[in-house]
């Protein structure tokens, strides 16, 4: 393997035995991106110098005799909703072009002190509606293993980078799956810890009863040493838990005999395109393989799921990007005949002209829902039945220690295929968004291929037991081998996208 | 239930979006589309089931009246449309 193929663990262990440096694999990082980010358009912007500048700093402490942490000297990459100081943060939207945040979101904080190298901010649906990446106002985002298909979304950029190798781990959000379904797209591991774990402060906020930070990594292992980093209580975010934070390390441990893993047969439904229930089926039969006892489980709720969360969500977002008025930061419009408009018009003509399609339509919606008249029976009902859908939660987990499902029914889309039709798109989440509805933990991690494009299986446990699902995927993934395939990449030398 | 042309205006209005004619004409069929779905969880039963709106079993998160050192104010108004000294100038509104 490349050193670009490589690990956090790998490289952090090749950087204690002394046989490669932070500015190595940083310069071998950034040499990937100038060599396929043309064809992939994973990053909005890249820091190159500030890469190489952190990356000396870590070499040199390392020379120094420091003992640095895991993370120390690693390239990764930034959904580009997450907060960096003096590096513009667009969340892939007009509206925030130009802006430059002048502070650190905490996790940004938190990696900073470990020595992170950060090599750039990464494309997005604009302000993280949506689920291919193609609403960037910017440019689509391809998949790594098919140019021609959607890397999944919202943190497509995040997802493609990883998996390209411009990356080696990245940090994603994640409202209703958006860390979980492009890691699924792009062959890798994405974990949404429980609501409240990681701190969202600095985190362009969506939707605030589910948002959560998100990690895209290459293997489970990775994913437990970026959430050692970046999990625990802040008092910036006050929806932070105040929970001890193990070792995620610790629970690796291989072994998963006698687990209980229920699979609720209402995700299994019509939607489920045969080539992925098959391998998921293959994928099942591994883990009874491991010892783990696999049984079909009941969610009747699980349908809901969806409608509620596109009440609850819309509602939420209206609400917050209220904030995108002209004033403070952002875009304002200004009149082309240099009149000037009354403070009306600038607000309606500076978020008409900033937002995109999608957000306007869920900016629309979140408006009706909360507004007179339409509150009880469209988002008060919605919150009864997330009630219903926690409730279901609490009683499969009497039975069963994990649950999993496919992360997503489908294998990537092809680009522009399915983004006229949102209700094809808000379907294509049914599976990933009853976990944010609930707050729970999930992780995505590679569980096989069909006709050359990723597969990826979702395991779900209750509140702040993410060491469980650490512990499931890590033994799936040391008994296969996809976690350690990579996209044949080759240059589309001569051709333009 | 759908509405029609002159209601989804006004959402709009409420949202402070200007519409363009071809876009207005996108995002009608399209919201209408939404809503119906959405609608469906209206045949959902949830009598006496009561409403989640937090997940965390947090309330009144307090902290202690301690002096913060803030952001400068020159970071404050680092990204300003427009401003004035140390305000920000927004459009006549009387």
């Amino acid at each position: 393997m490349e050193i670009f193929d490589l690990t956090v663990y790998q490289l952090k262990e090749m950087m204690e035995k002394g046989t490669i440096t932070a500015r190595e694999i940083t310069s071998v990082v950034l040499a990937r991106i100038r060599q396929f980010d043309a064809d992939i358009r994973a990053y909005v912007t890249v820091t190159e110098e500030d890469a190489l500048a952190a990356a000396q700093e870590v070499d040199q402490r390392r020379k120094d005799g420091e003992k640095l942490p895991p993370l120390a000297g690693i390239p990764l990459g930034l959904k580009d909703n997450i907060c960096t100081k003096g590096v513009r943060t667009t969340c892939s939207s007009h509206m925030l072009d130009n802006f430059i945040p002048p502070y650190n979101a905490t996790v940004v904080e938190k990696l900073n002190k470990c020595g992170a190298v950060l090599t750039g901010k990464l494309n997005m649906d604009e302000f993280a509606m949506g689920s291919t990446t193609e609403f960037s106002a910017f440019f689509p985002t391809h998949n790594p293993w098919d140019l021609e298909r959607v890397p999944g979304g919202s943190s497509g950029g995040p997802a493609a980078a990883v998996a390209a190798g411009e990356a080696i781990y990245a940090l994603g959000s994640d409202t209703g799956g958006s860390a979980r379904q492009p890691a699924s797209f792009c062959g890798i591991v994405g974990m949404k810890p429980t609501y409240g774990l990681i701190s969202r402060s600095g985190v362009v906020p969506f939707a605030s009863s589910l948002d959560q930070v998100g990690t895209l990594t290459k293997d489970v292992r990775d994913c437990a040493l970026v959430l050692n980093a970046i999990a625990g209580h802040d008092p910036k975010d006050n929806a932070s838990a105040a929970v001890d934070i193990p070792d995620y390390t610790t629970f690796l441990t291989g072994n998963i005999k006698g687990k209980k893993i229920g699979v609720p047969k209402e995700q299994l439904g019509d939607r489920l395109d045969p080539r992925v229930a098959d391998v998921f089926k293959k994928a099942l039969d591994k883990l009874e393989e491991l010892g783990a006892v696999v049984d079909e489980c009941s969610f009747p709720h699980a349908a809901s799921a969806v409608p509620a969360y596109h009440i609850i969500a819309p509602a939420e977002a209206s609400s917050n990007l209220a904030r995108f008025d002209g004033v403070r930061y952002g875009y304002r419009a200004v009149p082309d005949d240099g009149k000037e408009y009354d403070l009306l018009e600038m607000y309606m003509k500076t978020r008409g002209e900033g937002f995109g399609p999608e957000v306007k339509r869920r900016i629309m919606m979140g408006t009706y829902v909360l507004s007179s008249g339409c509150y009880e029976k469209f988002y008060l009902k919605a919150l009864k039945v997330r009630t219903l859908i926690r409730n279901e939660y609490q009683r499969l987990f009497q039975d069963y220690d994990v649950l999993v499902t496919p992360t997503s029914p489908y294998l990537p889309f092809r680009l522009g295929d399915e983004v006229d039709d949102p209700l094809e798109l808000y379907h294509s989440d049914s599976y990933t968004i009853p976990v944010n509805m609930a707050g729970l933990p999930a992780i995505s991690l590679p569980c096989g291929f069909a006709e050359g494009l990723p597969v990826g299986m979702q395991l779900i446990a209750p509140a702040f037991a993410e060491g469980r699902i650490l512990q499931v995927a890590h033994a799936f993934e040391q008994n296969t081998p996809y976690h350690q395939q990579r996209p044949p990449l080759k240059e589309k030398k001569g051709s333009e996208s | 239930m759908k509405l029609t042309r002159e209601e989804v205006r006004q959402v709009a209005v409420l949202a402070r979006l200007a519409l363009n004619e071809e876009e207005f004409n996108e995002l009608y069929g399209k919201f209408n589309e939404v809503l119906e779905f959405v609608e469906t969880i209206n045949n959902i039963d949830t009598e006496n089931v009561e409403p989640t709106y937090y997940l965390m079993p947090v309330q009144n998160v307090w902290r202690s009246d301690e002096a913060h050192q803030p952001l400068a104010p020159e970071d404050v108004f680092l990204d300003a449309p427009e401003r004035d000294g140390s305000f920000f100038k927004v459009p006549r509104i009387l």
